[in-house]
């Protein structure tokens, strides 16, 4: 069947032809081009196949099994966060990792090696699977850990499915006592002060992350709100006096259809930032929220996408070395102001060492995302003038964010792209797994 | 199972192999221990096009929604009728509310489900046991992939919270999504003289 896909930006929007087995049984790779897709939450074009073959994984979401002792749970690579939390967070587990999302598929965690907020202290996805299976080019299925095809298993992880399919996957939950958070907001003058929160001890909870305004005025340059958080012992809610929060299951709201492109501009993202920057950050004191309230604010809003209009829009999300961060940021966000190009939801989140993954993102350091509409006439090229200063910093731009990167930047920034083309090469000599991502980066080859 | 926390056995039925089916719900009930009720959710599908060329693909359609299904219910049903309770729950579809000239074979064998599902709750009532029909519109399964003109259509997730509310309040005839049952009633209501000339 042949439909319109793109990823969660909405560009670009491309016509593939999409199969979707409903059992392990069906799932099979009979086209040169092929990619597997689970929930589409990448923004870019990781998961499309212009003229080629895209696999929805979505029917592969059964759990296999689970050990509730141990919190190891195995599952087909379709099943989601949400699934997870549904079924496992009344059992008291919780994914050691999760993205800002929570309707992304467990492989797709896997193929983008996600993060969450706790990355300094947790590290990536990957971290906590032990194994996987994999459908390879040839038909045949391999059993993919540390320590079996090792090599395989670090292309795999952060591969944006260019090695094969992930057809299941053995991940470790971690034990919860309740289903809340406890956060602790603190505003932040400027970039400096930010970061300074961000790395101070007193404040190294498990989670943290900033939220940012990237059109403060030059003497706030990164101003915002850097948020700690933690999961809530039983005897920690009793020190509050107030009831806690209800945990239900939200519907979450639909924005109803694409919205004007004139929405997003930049007077309006100033009102939004301003009035985020004082709201958000009037709380001083510590305050528990639901879980879901803390780790996907966004998942309210369901197709929150729509609000960018029909054009869609794209994200940038980049990591800078640690002792590159602050002057790599202060360079990011003055390009980023002096654009003039309206951009409400920047994130800033402190990361850990990397794990291993030949295409995974995160290093030690710090990573900054910021959406942008596409429809605007600077958008491309002030991008373009951000990669040249992430790559002057030595950092690298987020794939599973990415629709418009270049080929030669991409090379420059993922030194090991070689290595991971040699892996794939060893068990898909004909190049099967591709996507519109891949051949735009041209990584068929290493030129 | 994992997601629900309740028992969950796997075995094979075929619905054309009738003189099976007696052995195989006395199967069940040894496996299972006393059931509450049966849910009957197989079925067969394919074009009218093909049925048109081959009496097997017909005859297919018919034993796979109709006549399989009468088989195993009939032995339900006199199962739950000695018990003096539980319920049964048919999964027809809204092709069979009237005859199109685009899948009228399988339509007359969903409608057929749905009179001797009719005719059951009648003989049932009286013993307390339920008869549910659930007349299901378009529904995304690998029947209904990839096939053109569907629209309005629904998840099995959302059919399956539908099926457990209809048990809950216990309805009789149920039509989903919702929506169907207005749908239908104004297909029903087209004279059979503007309704011969349309392609639906």
């Amino acid at each position: 069947m042949e439909v319109e896909l793109s990823g969660w930006g909405r560009y670009p929007r491309v016509v593939c032809n999409v199969v979707r087995p409903e059992a392990q049984r069906d799932l099979r790779c009979d086209t040169r081009r092929t990619i597997a897709r689970g929930q589409g939450r990448s923004y870019g074009d990781a998961a499309v196949n212009q003229d080629g073959e895209v696999v929805l994984t979505e029917r592969l979401n059964r759990f296999l099994s689970f050990d509730e002792n141990s919190g190891v749970l195995r599952a087909e690579a379709g099943v989601t966060i949400d699934e997870v939390l549904k079924t496992f967070v009344p059992m008291g587990w919780f994914p050691s990792v999760t993205p800002g999302t929570r309707f992304v598929s467990l492989a797709g965690c896997l193929a983008t090696d996600v993060h969450g907020k706790n990355h300094h202290h947790d590290h990536s996805f990957s971290r906590y699977v032990y194994d996987f299976e994999m459908l390879v080019a040839d038909g045949t299925r391999r059993q993919l850990s540390r320590t079996t095809h090792r090599k395989l298993f670090w292309a795999t992880v952060g591969g944006m499915g260019l090695t094969g399919i992930i057809a299941e996957l053995t991940m470790q939950l971690r034990r919860i006592e309740t289903p809340y958070v406890i956060v602790q907001d603190c505003k932040a003058r400027d970039l400096d002060h930010v970061l300074e929160l961000m790395s101070d001890q007193t404040w190294n909870d498990q989670y943290t992350a900033a939220w940012i305004d990237c059109l403060a005025s030059k003497g706030s340059l990164g101003r915002g709100v850097v948020s700690h958080g933690h999961h809530a012992t039983c005897e920690e809610l009793m020190k509050f006096n107030t009831e806690p929060p209800r945990v239900r299951e939200r519907k979450g709201w639909r924005v109803p259809w694409n919205q004007p492109s004139w929405l997003m501009n930049s007077v309006t993202a100033h009102m939004f930032n301003t009035s985020y920057y004082h709201w958000k950050g009037h709380k001083n004191e510590p305050y528990v929220v639901a879980y879901d309230t803390f780790f996907y604010p966004l998942d309210r809003l369901l197709n929150w996408n729509k609000l960018y209009g029909k054009d869609g829009f794209v994200q940038y999300q980049c990591v800078l070395p640690s002792a590159e961060s602050r002057d790599g940021l202060k360079e990011l966000l003055e390009e980023i102001r002096g654009a003039h190009i309206p951009t409400m939801l920047a994130v800033l989140k402190r990361f850990g060492d990397s794990q291993g993954g030949l295409l995974s993102f995160p290093m030690a350091g710090y990573t900054l995302a910021l959406d942008f509409p596409v429809g605007h006439p600077d958008v491309f090229s002030l991008l373009s003038a951000l990669d040249l200063i992430v790559m002057r910093h030595g950092g690298r731009v987020y794939l599973a964010k990415d629709a418009r990167l270049s080929p030669e930047t991409f090379r420059v920034m993922y030194p090991q792209f070689p290595e991971l083309l040699e892996v794939k090469s060893s068990v898909d000599p004909e190049g099967k797994f591709n996507s519109t991502m891949s051949r735009r980066l041209r990584m068929e080859s290493c030129a | 199972m994992i997601r629900h926390q309740g028992m969950v056995k796997c075995g094979k039925f075929i619905a054309e192999d009738y003189s099976l089916h007696d052995a195989f719900l006395k199967r069940v009930i040894e496996t299972m221990g006393e059931l509450e009720g049966v849910l009957l959710a197989f079925g067969y599908m394919t074009t009218q096009c093909t049925i048109n060329k081959k009496f097997d693909e017909a005859n297919a359609t018919i034993v796979g929604n109709f006549s399989g299904a009468v088989s195993i219910l009939n032995h339900c049903a006199n199962y739950f009728e000695c018990r003096g309770g539980g319920f049964i729950v048919g999964i027809s579809s809204v092709a069979g509310d009237r005859g199109r000239q685009s899948n009228y074979v399988y339509g007359a064998s969903k409608g057929a489900l749905s009179l001797y599902l009719q005719g059951l709750r009648n003989r049932l009532w009286p013993k307390g046991v339920r008869v549910i029909t659930i007349k299901l519109g378009f529904v995304d399964t690998p029947m209904t992939f990839g096939k053109p003109g569907l629209f309005l259509v629904a998840s099995p997730h959302h059919i399956g919270q539908g099926i457990v509310k209809a048990i809950q309040k216990t309805k009789d005839i149920v039509y989903l999504p919702w929506f169907w049952r207005y749908i239908m009633f104004v297909i029903t209501l087209i004279p059979e003289k503007i309704f011969k000339r349309l392609k639906l």
